[in-house]
């Protein structure tokens, strides 16, 4: 058992050290460095040389990058050439309005996505399945930014119930952020509960279809008993899986949401700093984002071997 | 003589079953309507060049903003650009990209994974795991990078948008490359002496296209998504291009007082979403295929 979360970790760490290798070789690769992408015209004389100097360009690709590395592994990401700071600094509140936004998400998201995939599941193919499903099928497929505009046009401009775009500083306290991120979130948990709800929809059918659930009702177990002792407890166990892939796939989704909306988090950065060409936090976006997404798929590869008992007492699984 | 009879006829019993299998996607109303919207789009696109009633580039400061009417049936845009002009033949830059970037994710995520699902062992590790590394990149940081870095023209997005919609087909691929390896038939047909290559192209090839082909189906409308939102980001096709996500993002800003500019992309694009979504769950179900437990990675 600990062999095995052992296992995990050392793969997901495998991962990263991938990721962080893929980033930096592909800036390195793509033409122009950092200090000529960052300088474009003015790249000449003194500038260029103070940047080149400031960001140690003039030594060998794989000194820089175990430099890098090092530094990375002790939680320095480097220096922000747009925003002539520790990148640490610029990244500290937009983690934490980011945060803010995706836990209100899912907090809201994952109940909501259960309750659904249980109720289109266990109503297959009669009015509230076929209806909750068309939602669904609607608010999966349409784009994040379609969506989020859909949501500003009717509920901000047409009713003019809610502010349409967040006007906060980017270290406002947490009060001041929960009034404005009420649009943001339901853009956001749409298109999330949407695809678990799915998911847990189809998990339920199955079990509803095997062995033992057909045991219960023939041993004669009241519904909602076998509902929530038999099919519940084995359905939800690899939604479990599923679910984490989702909540990282929809990282992309976040970026754009977070640019419809002019929210100060993570997202808004990776457009800034692209836009910017500020190839240093570009490389700390991409460790950073790579980790939450191999961090949420380590934690749901745990919860599963935890929660399942059969997996308790195994030793070595591949 | 005889010959050509033969090939004819598995000619003919190709096209008569992928009409088989059309019909099955045709059977069921969602297949339906998802099949009759891919139609339409497919049908506008072609046909759009030739029957936009304006310009798409022409700018007026005479028609700025006007709301939809007999002579601009959608509006027009604060350039003063009919807006049913530049949606209809945004449909055809949406199309034209996400089919070329899909073949292209189709032919080299397939190959790799059939690759590394024949011969296995440490190369098969090494491959997998660089997969699943690039897997854990953000595709919107990964594409925006690349973009930022190589321009905005149609010839970088399309093997960019190939390249990394092309990964999760790899995976697929390779699954499916397993399960078929270890049947009788492989093991016959090495028996018999056949080379690598006639094994590839004659019994593993036709046992795992359904399952390649279903993905790329999906990874299409992924794309379309994704292409869309590069483009709303101010990061895919470049103006005056016609594109949806470029338009909603113009207009979006007016939208208060000239909604028709950010309604009729919307309208195109999601309808465009919807119908390739529908239409590949169809094929999937036609050809026995269950992909509702797997997550969009």
């Amino acid at each position: 058992m600990l062999l095995l979360i052992l296992k995990r970790i050392g793969l997901g760490l495998i991962t990263l050290f991938i990721v962080s290798l893929i980033t930096f070789v592909g800036v390195e690769v793509l033409p122009g460095d950092a200090c000529t992408t960052y300088l474009e015209r003015e790249a000449y004389g003194s500038a260029l040389d103070a940047c080149i100097k400031r960001l140690g360009l003039d030594v060998p690709a794989y000194e820089r990058y175990l430099e890098w590395a090092s530094n990375v592994v002790r939680g320095d990401f480097g220096y922000s050439l747009s925003g002539e700071m520790p990148i640490n600094e610029v990244l500290g509140p937009r983690v934490k309005n980011s945060l803010v936004l995706a836990s209100v998400s899912i907090l809201i998201g994952i109940p909501l996505a259960i309750v659904l995939g249980i109720i289109t599941a266990l109503w297959r193919d009669k009015l509230p399945d076929i209806m909750i499903s068309t939602i669904t099928i609607f608010s999966m497929t349409i784009p994040e930014f379609i969506s989020a505009t859909l949501l500003i046009l009717i509920v901000a401009i047409w009713l003019g119930w809610l502010p349409g775009i967040v006007i906060i500083p980017s270290d406002a306290t947490f009060y001041e952020l929960l009034s404005n991120i009420i649009l943001p979130v339901v853009a956001i948990s749409m298109i999330m509960t949407a695809h678990m709800a799915r998911m847990v929809r189809s998990s339920v059918i199955q079990v509803m279809a095997s062995d033992y659930v057909q045991m219960a009702i023939l041993k004669g177990v009241p519904y909602w008993k076998m509902v929530f002792r038999h099919v519940l407890p084995n359905a939800l166990l690899p939604a479990i899986n599923v679910v984490a892939l989702t909540i990282a796939w929809l990282l992309g989704g976040v970026v754009v949401t977070e640019v419809v909306f002019n929210y100060p988090g993570l997202g808004r950065l990776v457009i800034e700093s692209i836009s910017n060409r500020d190839l240093p936090v570009v490389q700390a976006l991409a460790i950073i984002l790579a980790s939450i997404y191999v961090g949420i798929n380590l934690i749901a590869d745990l919860m599963t071997l935890m929660l399942n008992p059969r997996l308790k007492s195994l030793q070595i699984r591949k | 003589m005889e010959s050509n009879l033969i090939t004819e006829d598995k000619q003919k019993n190709k096209l008569e079953k992928a009409f088989e299998i059309l019909k099955t996607m045709a059977s069921k109303p969602s297949g339906l309507i998802g099949l009759t919207i891919v139609l339409f789009h497919v049908i506008l696109a072609l046909i759009s060049p030739y029957i936009a009633p304006y310009d798409y580039k022409a700018i007026s400061p005479n028609t700025m903003l006007l709301a939809p009417s007999a002579e601009h049936w959608f509006g027009t845009d604060s350039l003063g650009r009919d807006v049913f002009t530049r949606t209809i033949l945004g449909g055809r830059t949406a199309l034209t990209v996400t089919f070329f970037g899909s073949l292209i994710a189709l032919l080299w995520g397939g190959l790799l994974g059939i690759f590394c699902g024949l011969v296995g062992g440490k190369i098969d590790d090494v491959v997998m795991r660089v997969v699943d590394a690039f897997l854990s990149i953000p595709w919107i940081l990964a594409m925006l990078l690349i973009v930022s870095l190589l321009g905005t023209s149609t010839e970088v997005l399309i093997p960019a948008l190939g390249f990394f919609y092309g990964k999760g087909i790899v995976r697929v691929a390779r699954a499916a490359t397993h399960d078929v390896i270890a049947k009788d038939f492989i093991v016959s047909a090495r028996a018999r002496g056949h080379s690598n290559m006639s094994i590839i192209w004659n019994e593993i090839i036709p046992n795992v296209r359904d399952a390649i082909l279903v993905e790329g189906a999906m990874r299409w409308s992924w794309m379309l998504l994704g292409f869309s939102s590069l483009s709303f980001l101010g990061f895919g096709v470049s103006p005056p291009t016609p594109d949806w996500g470029l338009m909603i993002s113009n207009a979006r800003g007016l939208m208060s007082f000239a909604y028709w500019s950010v309604i009729a992309p919307i309208v195109g694009l999601s309808s465009l979403i919807i119908g390739i979504n529908l239409t590949a769950d169809a094929f999937a179900k036609a050809l026995g295929i269950d992909r509702s437990t797997k997550a969009p990675v």
